[in-house]
């Protein structure tokens, strides 16, 4: 069986870079005195994959609540496409393609991994109470559909064998992948991950790395938050900096990589 | 849910499903002769304690809402029945129609007072749920004036049995041979409604619906952002488990021809939420044991002054008071050993083997 494509987007790279996919205009937020985001705007175009990076505190994780409605912003304006996106709920951010994961791993721990992914597909399908008890035609097909999808994401994200464990019960790495397999089985056109890498040994890392290349392949677009330097710099098309809410940089790693203020908040001398 | 290893081969299954279902029909009879005809009768009982049970079910276990005020919605089916098959408005229409009136009304409110609920968690939930039960029963203590819907304490007397036709499910009736009685027929009239709200249990626990119910439970946020209509699950959930309330509610006024204010206080909404939480919660085969262990429990325990005389001579203890002792002794040892319930779902089991491999 064929791995299932992810995204609807061609994977044509040079007109995708033209095509605006996020649009997040003056977004701010604000935490009683404490302003997490200070009128941010940024730009994700198709096909790409955006870094999100900044020291710790700097409103990264905050910008990413906002964006999939799980906080409201103060002022500002979030498109994705020509959707727009602030305002909405959760659900319908989702709906409208854009899926996330979570800094701090939220599985539905006890479900098993299969099980989790299914839930994935809710914003996919449709049917009802009436359809589950008198399992219908429509029914029946739609969840024999997902659950072809579900395994289909599971062997690709190398997790098959725990379809029926526990997601709790799945070492850390998988557990950030499964993860993932969840937010891809909503079918997204924009993929926001939160620090995916964070805990992985090497190795893991070098994977990931690869199953991020197949994703943008695949015609999908990646915003990531990323604390390693090094796979962010080698991945990333462009990337922002953010620093106490406030975005100091936008561009290619190498400029970005050369900016002093990116330097002086965040990088570092071990950027040199 | 699909963790659950299932039974492949054929013959097996249907001699199981077979013996159980010879097993049920044969099961009042046996206890006539050998418990008497009272215990038929509690029988019946924990047949709708069953199904009660698996409503509250839908809402604790599955979308995992802390709902208190649950037997409200049993009351609103009984007193729907009451109003309309008894003299008190002297009107008698049939049950067939009455029952799903009474379900649909109580899924209704199951969604009213599910709504002003949907931001609170947890013992904020249970606390509020547990007020709007309160609220429902003191409403019907006290709906005798100005005018008389509900009679107040004394309630509704003289509730029409299940009737079709000239077949009343209160008198003793001669089939295949046989003598039937009210509380026999009862039974199979239970049994059935129990099996199909069993039924629909299993097939929406493995679906759609059922997974993000779960989902909610475990992780509202993450549920949220992965694409669940977090507010209208919630609601659905309560509408499903108020409408088996409000079906079992219809029955019970039947099934009693008496109904009152006393039989909807916040214990019985307490004790419904121990069978599930007993049982296994989460866990349809668990909730049903659950049920029946707490339904018939109690009552055994009424026999302790007999015991005490065999075996002393006297009585040293009140049943009534002993009785009470030993039930909470019961939930306790239960707790302490088996705190997923005693019968706890695959799940937990699969956790168990996950520990252990
Ligand atoms: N719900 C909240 N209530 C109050 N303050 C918050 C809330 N969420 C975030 N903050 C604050 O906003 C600021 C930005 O936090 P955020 O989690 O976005 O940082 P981050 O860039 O993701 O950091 P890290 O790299 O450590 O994950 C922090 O000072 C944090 O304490
Ligand atoms: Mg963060």
């Amino acid at each position: 069986m064929s791995v299932p494509k992810v995204g609807n987007l061609p994977s044509s790279k040079l007109d995708a870079e033209l095509t605006p996919l996020l649009t997040v205009s003056g977004v701010s937020k604000a935490f009683g005195g404490l302003q997490a985001l200070s009128d941010i705007s940024l730009q994700v175009n198709s096909g790409e994959i955006f870094g999100l990076i900044g020291p710790n505190g700097a409103g990264k994780t905050t910008l990413f609540n906002a964006l999939t409605g799980l906080y409201s912003i103060d002022r500002g304006e979030v498109r994705l496409g020509s959707t727009r996106l602030d305002g909405r709920k959760p659900h319908q951010v989702l709906q409208a393609g854009l899926a996330r994961t979570f800094q701090n791993i939220r599985l539905f721990a006890e479900m098993t991994a299969l099980e989790n992914v299914l839930v994935g597909r809710h914003a996919r399908t449709a049917s009802g109470v009436v359809g589950a008890v008198l399992r219908l035609p429509a029914t029946r097909r739609e969840e024999a559909d997902s659950r072809e999808r579900a395994h289909a994401l599971l062997r690709r994200m190398g997790l098959a064998q725990h379809a029926n464990r526990l997601a709790k019960n799945l070492p850390y790495g998988d557990q950030r992948r499964l993860e993932i397999a969840r937010a891809l089985a909503s079918e997204p056109t924009l993929l926001a991950l939160d620090e995916p890498a964070a805990g992985m040994n090497p190795a893991e890392r070098a994977a990931l790395r690869e199953l991020l290349l197949q994703l943008q392949a695949d015609g999908l677009t990646l915003l990531l938050i990323e604390h390693d330097v090094k796979l962010v710099m080698g991945l990333c098309t462009r990337l922002a900096v953010l620093d106490y809410g406030v975005k100091i940089a936008e561009g290619t790693p190498d400029t970005v990589s050369r900016d002093p203020k990116v330097i002086a908040a965040y990088l570092g001398d071990e950027a040199l | 849910m699909s963790s659950v290893p299932k039974l492949n081969k054929p013959q097996p299954r249907w001699l199981v499903f077979g013996l159980l279902a010879l097993g049920l029909a044969l099961l009042p009879f046996l206890v006539d002769a050998g418990l008497g005809r009272s215990w038929v009768r509690l029988l019946d009982l924990a047949l709708l304690y069953v199904m009660l049970a698996l409503g509250l079910n839908i809402v604790v276990g599955y979308a995992g809402l802390l709902d208190l005020g649950y037997v409200a919605f049993y009351a609103l089916g009984a007193y729907v029945y009451a109003w309309l098959a008894s003299p008190h408005f002297g009107l008698h229409l049939p049950f067939w129609a009455i029952l799903p009136l009474g379900a649909a009304l109580a899924g209704l409110f199951g969604v009213l007072l599910g709504t002003p609920t949907l931001r609170l968690r947890g013992d904020y939930l249970a606390i509020v749920t547990l007020g709007f039960g309160e609220i429902i029963r003191i409403f019907m203590n006290n709906l005798n004036a100005p005018v008389n819907l509900t009679n107040g304490p004394q309630g509704i007397n003289l509730i029409d049995p299940v009737r079709l036709g000239e077949f009343s499910l209160s008198q003793p009736h001669a089939l295949f041979g046989y003598t039937f009685t009210g509380v026999h027929l009862t039974y199979y009239l239970f049994l059935l409604l129990v099996l199909a709200v069993i039924f629909i249990s299993m097939r929406l626990e493995d679906s759609r619906i059922g997974r993000a119910w779960v989902a909610i439970r475990e992780d509202e946020i993450a549920a949220a952002a992965t694409g669940i209509n977090t507010r209208n699950l919630k609601l659905l959930a309560f509408a499903m488990g108020a409408t088996f309330g409000g079906l079992a509610g219809g029955l019970f006024a039947s099934f009693q021809g008496f109904i009152s204010p006393e039989s909807f206080n916040l214990m019985e909404s307490i004790m419904i939420l121990c069978m599930i939480v007993l049982g296994g919660m989460g866990h349809i085969p668990g909730v049903i044991f659950g049920a029946v262990v707490l339904t018939l429990l109690p009552e055994a325990l009424r026999y302790t002054g007999d015991w005490q005389r065999t075996l002393f001579g006297q009585i040293y203890i009140d049943p009534a008071d002993l009785r009470m002792l030993l039930f909470g002794v019961a939930l306790v040892a239960v707790m302490l050993y088996r705190p997923a319930g005693m019968i706890p779902s695959a799940r937990r089991r699969q956790e168990f083997a996950d520990a252990k491999g």
